[in-house]
């Protein structure tokens, strides 16, 4: 069961607590836009096998979304931080780099 | 290649089945190929088995990290239908479901096709004007499809429970000729007709990397040396993200995890298929008794092919609502698949950035009933270089020019 602490009011949330809300960190783009800037923002994901990070909203606690570093290859949870960011901080990159010696980084 | 018959099980009982050979040969990769096929799963099989029917090209291989059908073509509730709205998934569907109709004859192995009926129940008013539209849409493409009224689904299905408290079936869109087929037949029937038309169907062999000159694939590297080929097709399904890397493109696809789980056998009591896409769960009979059940996708990227608990809870709370009479079955088995979902939930089957690279994936939740189609328009795609009219819509280019295929053909639980 995927357990993720809720960086908004603390709460450790299972899973159904909780609802997905896909790729972090995509940039957006709107009207005045190319098609491959917009095809690019509305669709073509990431998708890793390994680390990845994600939107998530407390959907059944503190009503808030938040932002969670997670392995898709083994549900391994790497932490949980606030959705205001527009790249995963210092200290979780460095605490994945720790445990994932050869993951490329985030790009 | 010796044909299965009944003068060849005649024979080996009389020899003590001595004579049976190997349904597919187990080759050393080759240095190069004319096509390779990446991914043993039921499409890339199909592809590569349309490739030497339709238009002569054998010296191909199909090349698997696992066994093959180990992938969602293994994992899968065997669905069967062609019932869909638009008219590209209509044809491709409709397609592969003829085409499932003389299958076992025409590969000679018997894939257990069993068009007993299947029934997509409407549980809200919504569904009942959105089933009555598919109907008629269905008329005007060729799909024999018809709307039916509570009774007559009671009759079909004497177990179901027509007035529940909450969602009352109101009636069912009814494909007579929908049914189901034996997953792993459909794989190993395509090896065994690829392999004698001199196919190589390499298993236990990663692909690694995608090697390129010029825009053009030069070969593969894999847990098994480097493979050269001239025209390279990637099956993969749920790892079709990471192929796409490889190769240097990016997909419009998100891999999640899509569970089944079957309860101990039970003595026949429902010949139909029955879905019901309100409450989340489906459910109909094998041939050993199980009662074969699926529902709804998890939310979140997983290549674990193991889905979320409370996932089961809430197909089965779905289905005994439904069936009240299985609430006290034991389940017996539960897994998972990983499936690869597009933004419109239409499948892909396209050319890509590299000249001679082809894809087809994105079948999602629900492409098991799509194998035979599916192969028959890659096939043609890869031969020709061009899509026929079957893939022609089904481009990965059809999301940066919004021509999308909006059906929630692979949705989260219609089968
Ligand atoms: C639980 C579940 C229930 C389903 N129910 C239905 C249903 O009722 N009806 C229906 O129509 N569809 C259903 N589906 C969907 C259906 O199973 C799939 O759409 C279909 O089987 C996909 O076939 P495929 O050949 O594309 O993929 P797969 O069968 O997954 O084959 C892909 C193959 O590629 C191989 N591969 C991956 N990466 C590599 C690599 N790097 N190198 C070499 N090989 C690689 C994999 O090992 C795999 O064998 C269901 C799926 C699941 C998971
Ligand atoms: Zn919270």
């Amino acid at each position: 069961m995927l357990i993720l602490e809720c960086p908004c009011c603390g709460v450790k949330a299972e899973e159904t607590e909780l609802s997905p809300g896909g790729e972090a960190h995509l940039k957006r783009f709107g009207p005045g836009s190319s098609d491959e800037e917009f095809e690019a923002y509305m669709f073509a994901r990431k998708n890793p096998k390994g680390v990845h990070f994600e939107r998530w909203r407390h959907a059944y606690g503190c009503g808030k979304w938040f932002l969670a570093a997670r392995c898709t290859a083994t549900l391994e949870v790497f932490g949980t931080y606030p959705a205001q960011t527009s790249e995963p901080p210092a200290d979780i990159v460095a605490k994945i780099k720790a445990k994932r010696p050869d993951w490329k980084g985030y790009k | 290649m010796k044909r299965y018959s009944v003068f060849a099980i005649a024979r080996e009982a009389l020899r003590y089945h001595q004579g049976w050979e190997r349904a597919w040969k187990s080759p050393e990769p080759k240095k190069s190929y004319d096509a390779i096929i990446v991914g043993a799963g039921g499409h890339g099989l199909a592809s590569a088995y349309y490739l030497g029917k339709n238009y002569g090209i054998t010296n191909v291989a199909v090349i698997e990290k696992g066994w093959l059908g180990g992938g969602n073509t293994g994992r899968n509730t065997t669905i069967i239908r062609s019932n869909y709205l638009q008219d590209p998934s209509a044809a491709i569907y409709e397609k592969a479901r003829a085409l499932y109709e003389t299958l076992s004859q025409d590969l000679n192995y018997n894939v257990m096709f069993s068009p007993r009926g299947l029934l997509m129940l409407a549980q809200t008013h919504h569904e009942v004007r959105g089933y009555l539209r598919t109907v008629h849409a269905n008329n005007l493409q060729g799909v024999s499809t018809e709307w039916i009224g509570p009774g007559r689904v009671k009759e079909l299905v004497p177990i179901i429970n027509i007035d529940g408290p909450r969602y009352p079936v109101l009636g069912a869109l009814y494909q007579a000729r929908g049914g189901t087929a034996r997953h792993d037949a459909v794989a190993w029937g395509y090896a065994r007709a690829c392999s004698a038309m001199g196919m190589d169907i390499i298993q236990q062999c990663e692909v690694t990397g995608v090697t390129q000159s010029n825009g053009v694939v030069t070969g593969l590297d894999t847990t098994r040396g480097h493979i050269g080929c001239k025209k390279l097709g990637i099956v993969v399904a749920g790892h079709s993200g990471q192929l796409a890397e490889m190769a240097g493109f990016r997909l419009p696809i998100e891999a999640v995890a899509l569970q089944a789980l079957v309860s101990e056998p039970i003595k026949p009591c429902m010949d139909v298929v029955v879905m019901a896409n309100t409450v989340h769960g489906y459910m109909s009979q094998s041939d050993k008794g199980e009662m074969v059940i699926g529902g709804g996708t998890d939310g979140f990227n997983n290549y674990t092919q193991r889905g979320s608990f409370h996932h089961i809870e809430e197909t089965l709370r779905a289905l005994v609502e439904t069936f009240p009479m299985i609430s006290r079955l034991k389940m017996l088995r539960q897994w998972g698949g990983i499936v690869d979902m597009t933004g419109d939930r239409s499948p892909i089957i396209s050319k890509t950035p590299l000249g001679n690279c082809f894809i087809n994936c994105g079948w999602g939740t629900g492409g098991f009933k799509a194998i035979p189609g599916s192969g028959w328009a890659m096939a043609e795609l890869m031969a020709k270089g061009e899509p026929g009219p079957l893939a022609a819509e089904f481009s990965m280019w059809r999301f940066k020019e919004g021509q999308f295929i909006d059906e929630s053909v692979a949705a989260g639980v219609a089968h």
